[in-house]
């Protein structure tokens, strides 16, 4: 870091400002964030059990509609295992338990009544590493109209998720190809799409670019910017300039060792604007972590 | 020594690459040598075994050999057409058996059952031992349970299928298991984060994900059970029979059964057919491993 000297004889904040002063100008395809809109979902007092372990606890948030929500943190504080409740993917370990609620249009998703199923046909998911199907790249976008019986036409249904996703132009002249043939960008962008093709309201992105190359992940960047017109997007990022450029709202977990408990417990320090957690945060943990003083 | 003899010292010791001591060298020659002569001597048995019947049975094969019926008189006229025809079928039976029966409990184990439930514990126990079991142990099964005893259906071809398929379920329930449980998780997250049931993931990504494994694992394992003599002897196949079997319930032969039979008799024109009918087995068998092996390179997936 070349202003190693400099962050003696400045406040952190301010060196914090200037690092991420350029992610945070605003975005050409975006409005300014206005004030405080609608709750998607109403997070209260969930905490997360592997067993008898409890991997995250405490987590109250209100994470808005039609925004880009951002969660931040060292690996292990339980962001993913976090955003994983929020479409019941929990539900796939035996060993998991979930406690507290998750309200979702007034619908708490872990009540007995809820069908995970339904849950997740609402609200979908973007993976670590693209998972396209071994098939063609229609078959991947027509898989998930189908399974739950979506009625019209098809192809327009995978044209339409297509230039959602911002492939359509990239891939209309080879829709019965392998999606296997697609660079890791394309497949990313062809599993939102897929997502996207059965009109969730929310896509939850679990690390979406990790294992994409910048360019790629500039592009996707741009297509969250454009999706959160229309859609809530939740996004688990390791990378904080991506999260400083893209998210309107910001979540930083940490993990620390709780008094009494003998295993790290993952919990949220701070849940805020995206330019206040990096240029202003009121705790000194996420300070210290967004300036990588830590983490 | 000086600070700069040290340095002279470790920049020799990492230039210059030392040869490979005479030691080692001899010793991964002999090591190689072993190797190759291990699998030369298992070719050489498999050498000499085609080569002692395909002396003796090459002659033999003929058209008229493959459709006449058996004759224990006169071993020019005797031919196998009821023992490939008995053998097909009981194949066909132990295929529409075993695929459904297989794969609907690979897919039980690998995607619905608790592994820490004492009961799927136990039943994975016993498929592997199983698949361990003597075929004879099949046959006497057979005799006590289908021919016999409850099911009493006699020495018939549904009975020889049925016995058949009990031998190579354990195998093909492992096979597809693996199979199955090389469809990486990550598609079947995919699947069901797009509002999948299980089941439909299990249906529309899973099996056609695994089907080739499947394919492959099922072939290889009725191959297995083609050349079966001792569990079909115990449950009653027949021998020399002059006729196809006419359905389920008919009495049946099947190829080693007539090999076999062959084999034990004194006449020594009776032990050449014998041979002859080792090659068509052989021909029937190497031809069902490669389309397993055709399988495999054209369909398997690829994660």
């Amino acid at each position: 870091m070349p202003d190693d000297v400099t962050e003696e004889t400045i406040q952190p904040e301010q060196a914090a400002a200037r690092r991420f002063a350029p992610a945070l100008a605003p975005h050409p395809a975006t409005a300014p964030v206005e004030a405080p809109s609608e709750s998607i979902f109403d997070v209260r007092d969930v905490a997360v059990f592997y067993g008898e372990h409890r991997a995250v606890t405490d987590i109250t948030l209100a994470l808005r509609q039609r925004h880009i929500t951002a969660l931040i943190g060292p690996s292990g504080c339980g962001k993913s295992t976090f955003i994983r409740c929020l479409n019941r993917m929990n539900d796939l370990i035996p060993s998991a338990r979930v406690e507290g609620e998750v309200v979702y249009h007034d619908q708490n998703l872990y009540d007995e009544k809820i069908d995970p199923v339904q849950v997740r046909k609402r609200i979908g998911m973007v993976f670590q590493k693209p998972n396209p199907f071994p098939k063609s790249i229609y078959d991947n976008i027509a898989f998930g109209p189908r399974v739950v019986g979506m009625k019209g036409d098809m192809d327009e249904i995978v044209e339409s998720a297509l230039r959602r996703g911002a492939l359509w132009d990239d891939v209309k002249d080879r829709l019965k190809d392998n999606a296997f043939g697609l660079s890791g960008g394309q497949q990313q962008r062809l599993c939102i799409a897929r997502a996207l093709a059965t009109d969730p309201d929310v896509l939850l992105m679990d690390e979406p670019c990790s294992a994409l190359d910048p360019i790629s992940t500039g592009r996707i960047e741009d297509l969250m910017m454009e999706l959160k017109a229309n859609y809530s997007i939740v996004i688990v990022t390791h990378n904080m300039q991506q999260a400083a450029r893209v998210s309107d709202m910001t979540a930083f977990f940490t993990v620390e060792l709780d008094a009494g408990e003998k295993h790290r417990t993952g919990r949220v320090v701070e849940y805020a604007p995206t330019d206040k957690i990096f240029t202003n945060p009121d705790d000194k943990r996420t300070e210290d972590y967004v300036t990588g003083k830590v983490g | 020594m000086t600070g700069a003899q040290i340095a002279a010292a470790a920049r020799r010791q990492t230039t210059v690459i030392p040869r490979a001591s005479r030691g080692d060298t001899w010793a991964g020659r002999l090591f190689q040598a072993l190797m190759f002569a291990a699998i030369g001597l298992a070719f050489l048995g498999l050498g000499a075994i085609i080569y002692d019947f395909a002396r003796d049975g090459a002659a033999v094969v003929t058209w008229e050999f493959i459709t006449r019926f058996p004759s224990r008189v006169v071993p020019d006229r005797a031919g196998i057409q009821s023992a490939i025809v008995g053998t097909v079928y009981l194949m066909l039976i132990c295929a529409v058996l075993v695929i459904p029966l297989g794969v609907m409990t690979a897919v039980y184990l690998e995607e619905y059952a608790d592994a820490n439930r004492w009961y799927n514990r136990l039943i994975e126990v016993n498929i592997q031992n199983l698949a361990g079991v003597p075929s004879v142990v099949y046959g006497i099964l057979g005799l006590a349970f289908i021919v016999r005893g409850p099911l009493g259906m006699g020495p018939v071809l549904l009975a020889g299928g049925i016995t058949l398929t009990l031998l190579v379920l354990p195998v093909v329930i492992i096979v597809a298991r693996e199979a199955i449980r090389a469809v990486p998780s990550s598609i079947r997250e995919g699947s069901l984060a797009l509002g999948a049931t299980h089941w439909q993931t299990i249906w529309k990504q899973v099996l056609p994900g695994s089907i080739a494994g499947i394919a492959t694992g099922v072939i290889l394992a009725l191959s297995r059970a083609i050349g079966e003599t001792a569990p079909l002897l115990v449950v009653g196949a027949g021998v020399s029979l002059r006729f196809n079997p006419e359905g389920l319930d008919s009495s049946f032969t099947a190829l080693p059964i007539q090999i076999f039979a062959w084999t034990q008799d004194p006449n020594q024109a009776f032990v050449a057919r014998a041979a002859g009918a080792i090659c068509v087995l052989m021909v029937i068998l190497l031809a069902m491993n490669s389309v397993a092996i055709w399988l495999r390179n054209r369909y398997e997936q690829k994660w």
